[in-house]
């Protein structure tokens, strides 16, 4: 088998572990959820099983939505299994990482995000419209701050390709770096922001006062919500395996062949059921912020990110 | 453990430091802020005691011990008891909004940054990369000060500047002569002691210890 032929082969094959394995993840983390407040979980494929379901519910939609409302399913779902493709999961090298860059990644969310806010607003009703602004708030503050905290670990990698820096960070030896330990602080801080967990969203309610992500996706039915849900859980996936990538790659394969593979996946699954323990942790320890207490926190993972991109400088 | 670790750590407690410096910035509560205060004088007796194991020189460890008595323990109490006989419970009150205050801060760092640049250039120790963040603990110290209106978050930032002081002493020059440190440790402590004082005098005063009710002449009411 010939190098790139193989390469091509793991790049669909993380692209089909990314799509499929992302209701399985989010059914891990509601699984624990349940079990840590004493609730009866409704099982680890419960996911799987809403998404077949919405499939072939019949797709209502408001008489007054446009092109964009039925479009945005598509390109939120399509933007999501792009970024899929780009980030390293199972290999530092995927032939299409290299068509992106990290800045890339974030446009492309940010793009996923833009056409969500549309749509949310396309359907005229009042909550979408709070949605779509709440959102659009959230991402405007967590957007730099994200970019602030990748430009650390690509100061320290000298790159900014993912799959470069995944390798540079494989092949090093361990180092305390100050840089890089605010820079993951500032990133779980965003990636609680950006997948919309406890303390800034929460991803059950559906209460009026509260919900950000939810009251924009509110008038989604039928297969358009089995894509949107599913683009969510994936995002969730891609933004663990996006923090295992950057700060704790170790174990992921180089190469292609068989063996590295194999550890690749087990030890990406136990890195993911490690990450689902600590967000249902943070989720039962905390309360939902105030909406307007967000700005607050994402200033000061911001204000983390750039401590991390200064002590580069200063300590380093 | 080898000088390459040592420096790893001491970088790492010196990122702390400067952590806990905008902890203090931005915290609401007051008891927060004591807490935010006791870690950074733990942060500061590792450091002191690291360069001391790695530059094998034994009065650091009295000075990290002496840290750790008064700072981490002894100060944090007498304000607490304090904070507690003058019943605050309000948040802190503060003149910049929190936001602002944190670019400042940001800001603040960047300038020390510039302005240690060429001792860093000079200096052989170990510990030199973390002047800049010895000189910005003692400017972040300055701006908890002037930002704030009460009298008990002016002196945690009073005692903040005081721990960045130290730490520009060990980093720069492997700390000040044992006698030196003595003196300033007792003062400090004295210090917490007239502070005490001085709230209850200031409160009989003027029945707030919001020190903006100092600007006004007591006659014109």
């Amino acid at each position: 088998m010939t190098n790139s032929s193989s390469s091509i082969i793991v790049e669909c094959l993380q692209v089909a572990t990314v799509v499929f394995l992302a209701p399985l993840f989010t059914g891990w983390v509601r699984l624990l959820k349940c079990r840590a407040q004493a609730r009866t979980s409704a099982g680890l494929l419960q996911p799987y099983r809403d998404i077949y379901k919405l499939f072939f519910k019949e797709v209502a939609l408001a008489e007054n939505a446009s092109w964009i409302f039925r479009f945005t399913p598509y390109m939120v779902f399509g933007a999501t299994v792009m970024a899929g493709a780009i980030i390293p999961v199972i290999s530092t090298r995927a032939p299409l990482s290299a068509t992106a860059d990290i800045i890339a990644l974030v446009a492309i969310f940010a793009l996923a995000r833009f056409f969500s806010a549309l749509a949310g607003m396309d359907a005229g009703t009042a909550f979408g419209g709070m949605g779509s602004s709440r959102e659009m708030m959230v991402a405007s503050l967590a957007e730099p701050a994200m970019l602030m905290s990748v430009f650390t670990i690509s100061l320290v990698n000298r790159s900014t390709s993912l799959s470069q820096m995944t390798h540079v960070i494989v092949n090093s030896p361990i180092m305390l770096r100050p840089s890089l330990a605010f820079a993951l602080l500032a990133f779980a801080l965003i990636a609680i922001a950006e997948t919309g967990r406890i303390p800034v969203d929460n991803p059950a309610t559906h209460l009026e006062l509260t919900m950000i992500h939810e009251a924009m996706c509110l008038e989604f039915s039928g297969r358009h919500l089995a894509l949107i849900e599913w683009a969510k859980g994936i995002k969730l996936l891609l933004f663990a395996s996006l923090g295992i990538a950057l700060f704790a790659p170790w174990g992921m394969a180089t190469g292609g062949t068989l063996q590295s593979l194999v550890i690749s996946y087990v030890t990406l699954t136990a890195k993911l059921a490690v990450i689902g323990v600590a967000i249902v942790l943070i989720e039962t320890r905390l309360a939902k912020m105030r909406i307007f207490r967000v700005p607050e926190f994402l200033g000061a993972a911001f204000l983390l990110a750039t401590l991390g991109m200064l002590s580069y400088f200063m300590l380093e | 453990m080898s000088h390459e670790l040592a420096i790893e750590i001491n970088s790492l407690l010196a990122a702390l430091i400067l952590l806990t410096s905008f902890g203090l910035l931005v915290q609401r509560r007051v008891y927060g802020l004591l807490h935010i205060f006791a870690w950074q004088g733990v942060f500061l007796s590792v450091s002191t005691a690291i360069v001391g194991y790695s530059a094998g020189l034994n009065h650091l460890y009295i000075s990290a011990a002496m840290t750790l008595v008064i700072k981490v323990f002894a100060l944090p109490y007498i304000l607490y008891v304090l904070i507690h006989k003058l019943r605050i419970k309000k948040e802190v009150e503060d003149m910049v909004n929190i936001p602002t205050t944190m670019l400042i801060g940001i800001a603040v760092v960047i300038f020390s940054y510039h302005l240690t640049a060429p001792i860093r250039e000079l200096s052989t120790l170990m510990t030199r990369s973390t002047l800049a963040v010895a000189l910005s603990t003692v400017l972040l110290g300055l701006l908890m000060m002037i930002t704030r209106k009460k009298a008990v978050t002016q002196i945690i930032g009073f005692l903040a500047l005081e721990n960045g002081l130290f730490f520009a002493a060990t980093s720069a020059t492997y700390g000040m002569p044992l006698v030196v440190e003595l003196g300033v440790a007792l003062d400090i402590l004295i210090a917490a002691f007239i502070f005490g004082m001085f709230f209850f005098q200031i409160r009989t005063s003027f029945d707030s210890l919001d020190l903006k009710e100092m600007e006004k002449l007591k006659d014109l009411d």
